[in-house]
């Protein structure tokens, strides 16, 4: 019971910051893509400890409150997989985290603002399914929604979901707001969205939002390692390397529409994860 | 080295930008500050599109009467501590509209100004230079200590003399 806790401790300290210096490599590996030098590795740091020092700007309170509860809940995420506990629930309390940041983006006069809560309502539409699909395949594979279960795999879970793996690693992109999915709050969309769901934000309020997405980056990349379990290093270094795919697709990219990401969405990586799903349901072990 | 809270304002000074009525050369030049060539985010530094994110305030533009109250309102969404750096000489003076009938003559007039740039438009290097001190002083906001607002630049355009009214035949 003690050594949970204190693995549970261990992570929720030590994946913001992970999750920092990973976002941090990335505005490094971007400015080095496009011919600059880029700011230091620990500069999402600093950009955060500022952000606290900064005058909280409230519009209203329901916004504020929405503000914690999308720290919150993608809290209760990391620690229900890292106490291997229910997948399902931690996909519900992670889809949570994010709405009530809708919720909060809603909850504003800002047209920016509630522009980009559509548009993240419409990637949640276009992820979410993979990501169901993805505990559908864990679940035929190990035959429980328990995420403990897939520590006592004998093979790795990418022999038996690599279709849903591709899948996930497109939905991965939509996740960490990188081109050309990045239509719900981009960095580079000034014209167009200013900031959108993060707009009426400032401050340390802002500072939480950015936490929540150290937070997420690590859970992500968590899940990733999760389709290596058997070989954690290796899964680490696939990680890595999806990680640094994304930031070379966010490069490459323009940002496309809403309405295509949807569609794009729903038709191929949908089908390669469907596709998964049914062979694995045809196997004779599966779901048992 | 002891940690230092208040010099993360000067590690990560996001600005955001306002033109008022400005030709569009400093505007050009300050993104030429973003490009490959200058690049901005070495210092930490991002344009972002929104004052409530944002630390520094940068202006260009001589001031006239229609768009000062949209500078007003774009200061007082600035959380604090904020900075404004004016930048180009038209917004040090007025420029070469000084003394025209719309121009106020300089953001000074409407809100405080931390840190003048002048130029015509000033070079890239000159407004890194300006954005680092702002950083510095950002910095010294933070942690309490009186700032002065920044003088006027002493050198600068000279308005032309206000043509004579023409005398009725």
């Amino acid at each position: 019971m003690i050594g949970r806790l204190i693995v549970v401790v261990l992570v929720v300290l030590v994946a913001p910051l992970l999750g920092a210096l990973l976002n941090g490599a990335d505005r490094i590996v971007t400015a080095r893509m496009q011919g600059r030098i880029g700011p230091p590795l620990l500069q999402p740091l600093y950009d955060l400890l500022k952000l606290f020092r900064k005058e909280p700007v409230v519009l209203n309170r329901i916004q504020i409150g929405y503000v914690y509860l999308h720290l919150a809940f993608m809290l209760m995420t990391i620690v229900l997989i890292t106490l291997g506990q229910d997948m399902l629930l931690a996909l519900f309390t992670h889809a949570f985290s994010t709405l009530s940041l809708v919720i909060g983006g809603m909850s504003v006069r800002s047209p920016y603002s509630r522009i980009g809560s559509q548009r993240k309502i419409m990637q949640m539409l276009a992820y979410e399914p993979v990501l169901i699909l993805l505990v559908v395949g864990i679940y035929l594979r190990t035959g429980s929604f328990m995420a403990g279960a897939v520590a006592h795999l004998d093979a790795p879970l990418i022999t038996s979901l690599p279709l849903v793996f591709l899948a996930f690693l497109v939905a991965l992109e939509i996740k960490l707001e990188k081109s050309p999915f990045d239509v719900a709050t981009a960095h580079h969309a000034h014209q167009e969205l200013v900031k959108g769901i993060t707009l009426e934000y400032a401050g340390p309020y802002l500072g939480i939002i950015e936490l929540t997405h150290f937070y997420e980056t690590f859970f992500l990349l968590a899940l990733v390692t999760a389709f290596f379990v058997t070989h954690v290093w290796l899964g680490v270094l696939v990680a890595l390397a999806v990680y640094g795919a994304a930031i070379l697709v966010d490069n490459v990219c323009a940002r496309m529409r809403t309405t295509w990401m949807v569609r794009y969405m729903w038709t191929v990586p949908m089908a390669l994860a469907v596709c998964n799903i049914i062979w694995l349901y045809l196997q004779p072990h599966a779901g048992r | 080295m002891a940690f230092d809270i208040h010099s993360m304002l000067a590690k990560s000074p996001w600005f955001v930008h306002y033109n008022c009525n400005s030709c569009n050369g400093c505007d050009i030049e300050l993104l030429a500050c973003l490009t490959p060539l200058y690049d901005l985010e070495r210092f930490g530094i991002l344009h972002v599109g929104n004052p409530k994110h944002a630390d520094i305030l940068i202006v260009t533009g001589s001031v006239n009467h229609r768009n000062a109250r949209v500078l007003k309102n774009i200061y007082a969404q600035l959380p604090l501590p904020h900075v404004v750096v004016a930048l180009g000489v038209c917004s040090s003076s007025g420029g070469v509209f000084a003394g025209s009938y719309n121009i106020l003559g300089g953001v000074d007039k409407v809100i405080p100004v931390d840190v003048f740039v002048p130029g015509c438009p000033p070079r890239p290097e000159a407004m890194i230079d300006g954005l680092v001190q702002a950083a510095g002083i950002l910095r010294a906001k933070s942690a309490g200590a009186a700032t002065v607002p920044a003088a006027k630049p002493t050198i600068t355009v000279t308005p032309s003399p206000a043509p004579q009214e023409p005398h009725a035949a």
